[in-house]
């Protein structure tokens, strides 16, 4: 228990720092939001120093992280100078639109990767398991810019789904089925870039971890009491081999957020992605700021559901290791 | 139904006469040759032509050191043979059936069942990550059709037999929080929970110190007086076939140097190897005086199997006693009553 | 203090005495709380100059964990470790490194103590070449001197240990411990995970290199048997404790304690095959 409140106390800190860093970083880069404005010669000075003054881009640095902190403490996180609006209800609506894309990516990339994994590993070194070992080399290999790409020129030459966007412009109007299916075809084809990029990874890992623990005494003496092939893969080899999997999943949460941002731009996915690359492009700080911290979160929680996870699954972790 | 001649013999030599109600053997090896095949596709025979008999309610000790294919034998019996082992000749006969012309699902049902194997190293034959209650559980689960709530019973009495003040506490362990003593019961627990007929044990003491060992023999001891197993012993240590087996069977190179009556076995050994073996054993009663400290007679050479020869008597080249033909022919199996056979040219073959 | 007289009459200073030495291994819990295991619970002995000492007992009296202490691999929590005239469980690390070229210590499983991706010359090489002793040249002769002393062969110089059978890496573990000329060799059930024929080569090994080399001997194994043929003097351990010691021969022909008894009770005998089976 102490080791995992000394875990919280840590991640507070560091969400501290990676705040403050990520405030210094943006109000450091050169320019601010209203550059642009004040290029434009049709607006006088006075309205764009005004405006400055309005959202205290003239006062001192410590200044405006006081405000800004007070502002998240009251939930309302900063203001975005291009929406005209707090940034809190603006981040959490992106951010939402961000996760029903990589949970349900992350969900299906892993429900392939592990039965596949365990059947490559069951034939470790024979044929299939080469094949399916050169397919994921090639998956690999190709770029996620690239399987985004090459998948929506699919979808333009054959019409068969929705070629960007989360929801068709009719959507209110559909009925509950309706609105879902219109969600289910606008969503296919960003999850399957995702699913595709994630997966040579993940399926090398399973396959690595698994067919090591298929090598094990233990496995063996399993077949030797007549334990049946089903059980003998899922409940034993892969309850072996979960530890790596478990980092491994830990780093697929944390990735939820921050993963998906090139797809995202791509398909015009109105994701977080999109609106941090829209905000830093012009900008738009407190809305960077958030969002970075947002992705941290993520990261963090997923390190730290994944040593959750290796407690719960491994017994020696748990009871401090072997008597001796 | 005529009765094979070993068979008689046992009979009429005594002492067999009360434990042998049945007359068939349970398990019946016949001139099986097991052989690995190395990368580069040579291939160098583990077993060349073993055969003996295993009568029930009887604990052969299997003697044999490295490279002798004691652990090749016990894998053949449940043909889990690595990939790259191959079964080249013989039979295995299971209480009347030949288990090399079983079929995979076959195999599957008879092992853990029928014929159950006890391993060495109990701290890695384990699932480091499973309560050893709940690996009993599983095999008995994989063998009877029973409902969840009796086969949970099953277990529950299975452990009691084995531990019987803490099977609780031993049920909801993990393998790592045993001792080594206690590993190797549960181990043991696994292989007897169908109540199989035949237990076949590899070194299961060897990584345990004596105390523990002597433990571990009463226990195997007690199963077969109270269950009626037949248990085959592998070990390389004979001092612990001493008071224990019934009948040894000596492995040497592959081969089966000696077979008999345990008394009569490791009292007076016939074969070479096996009098050298008891010879460079360091004997607790003798070492007093002017014997301690000196060196012992060993063996010269190695058992390893690269230097086995091809032709002749397999233990020739480290033989004491070798004559001529010994490099010429291998011996044959030659009967020297009360059902104790040695291959050896010493006794005619 | 006891003084011990050597096999040539001598009378002399112990070669190794331990005074009271405790051990004492703590753990943290996840949970805050700690776990104490009293391995080593007031340890005391001496060892005579080229003798072998056998400390038997079951496992759990802490016998290995008195083999990594003397050998400077533990710092005991408290006591004293007297080598060659020096308290040896106070050094600083740098000099408990020169003390450990003294006493060398060779572990059960060879298999584990030897790098398997090494080869049989590198293996032998390395002691050597950290000592930096020695030219490159004269390495390599030591090496093969070494080889020849444990009785095996220099063409087996480019193999790994792998392609060698268990007698012959334990063998390769002796000379490798052989290189800087130990006095002490502590070996920690080293002849338990051989085949018996291949435990009394290496038994016979041991004897010839104490009576060449002068080498003294801490024997540490539960098999009696082993112990009884190789050691002068027996030490009895049993939760961290030496319960009786003494010469091999009054302690088995008449152990003072119920430990004792029990163990030699306990161990598997040939002789057993001359009575009826055990009664379970």
């Amino acid at each position: 228990m102490r080791f995992f409140l000394q875990r919280l106390r840590h991640a507070c800190f560091l969400l501290f720092g990676v705040s403050i860093l990520a405030f210094l970083f943006t109000t450091l880069a050169p320019g601010n939001y209203f550059d642009e404005m004040r290029l434009n010669p049709q607006i006088a000075p006075e309205t764009v120093a005004a405006l400055r003054a309005q959202y205290q881009l003239d006062r001192p640095l410590p200044v405006r992280y006081a405000s800004w902190m007070n502002s998240v403490v009251h939930g309302q996180m900063g203001f975005s100078f291009a929406y005209n609006s707090p940034v809190a209800p603006l981040l959490f609506v992106r951010a939402r639109n961000t996760l029903l894309l990589t949970i349900t990516a992350t969900l299906i990339a892993w429900g392939i990767a592990l039965p596949l994994g365990v059947w490559s590993a069951e034939r470790f070194g024979r044929l299939p398991d080469r094949l399916l070992s050169w397919a994921t080399a090639a998956l690999l290999v190709i770029p996620d810019l690239a399987l985004a790409l090459g998948l929506l020129v699919l979808t333009v030459r054959t019409g068969w789904f929705p070629t960007g966007g989360m929801t068709s412009l009719d959507f209110e109007s559909l009925p509950l089925s309706g609105k879902l299916r219109d969600l289910a075809l606008h969503m296919t084809l960003p999850v399957a870039a995702l699913v595709l990029s994630a997966l040579p990874l993940l399926i090398r890992h399973v396959r690595a971890s698994v067919a090591e623990v298929l090598d094990a005494p233990f496995i063996l003496a399993a077949r030797g009491h007549g334990i049946p092939r089903r059980t003998l893969l899922y409940r034993y080899a892969l309850r072996a081999a979960a530890n790596p999997l478990i980092s491994l999943f830990g780093f697929s949460i944390g990735a939820l957020l921050s993963g998906s941002l090139l797809v995202e731009v791509v398909m015009s996915w109105p994701g977080l992605g999109p609106l941090l690359l829209e905000s830093i492009l012009s900008r738009d700080l407190y809305v960077v700021i958030d969002g970075v911290l947002l992705s941290t979160i993520f990261l963090v929680s997923g390190n730290f559901i994944a040593d959750i996870l290796l407690y719960w699954a491994d017994p020696r972790i748990r009871t401090e290791g072997g008597t001796r | 139904m005529s009765l094979p001649a070993s068979c008689l013999n046992m009979i009429h030599s005594g002492g067999w006469a009360k434990e042998a109600r049945h007359m068939a053997p349970i398990l019946e090896v016949r001139d099986l040759h097991v052989s690995y095949s190395a990368s580069g596709g040579a291939s160098y025979a583990a077993l060349a032509g073993v055969s003996f008999q295993h009568m029930p309610n009887e604990i052969l000790g299997v003697l044999g050191e490295s490279g002798s294919g004691k652990s090749t034998l016990a894998a053949s019996l449940l043909k889990l043979l690595p990939s790259n082992g191959n079964i080249s000749t013989g039979s295995i006969f299971f209480e009347g059936k030949d288990l090399l012309c079983s079929s995979a699902s076959e195999l599957e049902q008879i092992r853990g069942k029928r014929i159950s194997l006890v391993y060495q190293e109990p701290s890695v034959a384990l699932h480091p990550a499973i309560h050893a209650g709940e690996q009993v559980f599983q095999v008995l689960a994989a063998h009877e059709s029973a409902g969840k709530s009796t086969l949970r019973q099953k277990t529950r009495q299975v452990l009691a037999s084995l531990f019987p003040k803490e099977a609780d506490r031993i049920s909801n362990s993990y393998p790592h929080q045993l001792s080594g003593g206690q590993r190797q019961r549960v181990l043991i627990a696994q292989a007897i929970a169908c109540g199989p007929s035949l237990l076949i044990a590899d070194e299961p003491t060897a990584s345990l110190d004596s105390t523990t060992q002597k433990e571990i023999l009463g226990v195997l001891r007690t199963l077969r007086d109270e269950l009626g197993l037949a248990m085959i012993f592998i070990t390389h240590n004979p001092a612990l076939l001493a008071g224990f087996a019934d009948r040894v069977l000596v492995l040497y190179g592959g081969r089966v140097a000696e077979l008999g009556p345990a008394r009569t076995v490791l009292s007076s050994p016939k074969h070479p190897y096996t009098r050298a073996l008891f010879q460079s054993m360091p004997q607790i009663l003798e070492s007093t005086g002017n014997r301690r400290k000196t060196k012992l007679p060993v063996i010269a050479g190695d058992s390893s199997t690269a230097r086995l020869p091809l032709e002749g008597c397999v233990f020739e080249p480290r033989c004491p006693d070798r004559m001529e033909d010994c490099r010429k022919r291998e011996p044959a199996l030659v009967n020297l009553g009360e059902s104790h056979t040695v291959s050896c040219f010493r006794y005619g073959g | 203090m006891e003084v011990e007289t050597s096999p040539s009459g001598q009378n002399m200073q112990p070669f190794l005495r331990v005074e009271k030495l405790v051990k004492c291994y703590e753990r943290q819990n996840v949970f805050g709380s700690r776990d104490r295991l009293l391995a080593l619970d007031g340890v005391s002995f001496a060892v005579a100059r080229e003798t072998t000492l056998a400390v038997v007992g079951e496992s759990g009296s802490g016998k290995s964990t008195l083999g990594f202490c003397i050998s400077c691999l533990e710092i005991p929590t408290s006591g004293s470790i007297w080598f060659e005239g020096r308290d040896i469980a106070v050094l600083t690390e740098s000099e408990r490194r020169k003390v450990r070229a003294q006493i060398q210590l060779i572990f059960q499983d060879p298999s584990n103590s030897l790098n398997p991706r090494w080869s049989v010359e590198d293996i032998l090489l390395e002691p050597l070449n950290l000592e930096g002793k020695l030219k490159r040249e004269e390495t390599k002769q030591r090496a093969a001197a070494l080889m020849t002393q444990v009785g095996l062969s220099s063409d087996m110089f480019q193999r790994s240990p792998a392609q060698l059978s268990g007698g012959q890496r334990q063998r390769l573990a002796i000379a490798r411990a052989l290189a800087l000329e130990p006095k002490l060799l502590i070996l920690d059930e080293a002849l338990s995970a051989l085949d018996c024929s291949v435990q009394a080569q290496i038994a016979n090994l041991l004897i010839e290199l104490q009576r060449t080399l002068g080498m003294t001997y801490l024997f540490i194994t539960h098999d009696l048997a082993m112990a009884a043929h190789l050691a002068d003097e027996i030490a009895v351990m049993n939760r961290g404790r030496v319960v009786e010691q003494g010469p091999a021969e009054k302690v088995l022909r008449h152990p003072k304690e119920e430990i004792t008894r029990h163990l030699l009770a306990a161990m598997p005998s040939l002789d057993n095959a001359e009575r009826p089976p055990l009664e379970s």
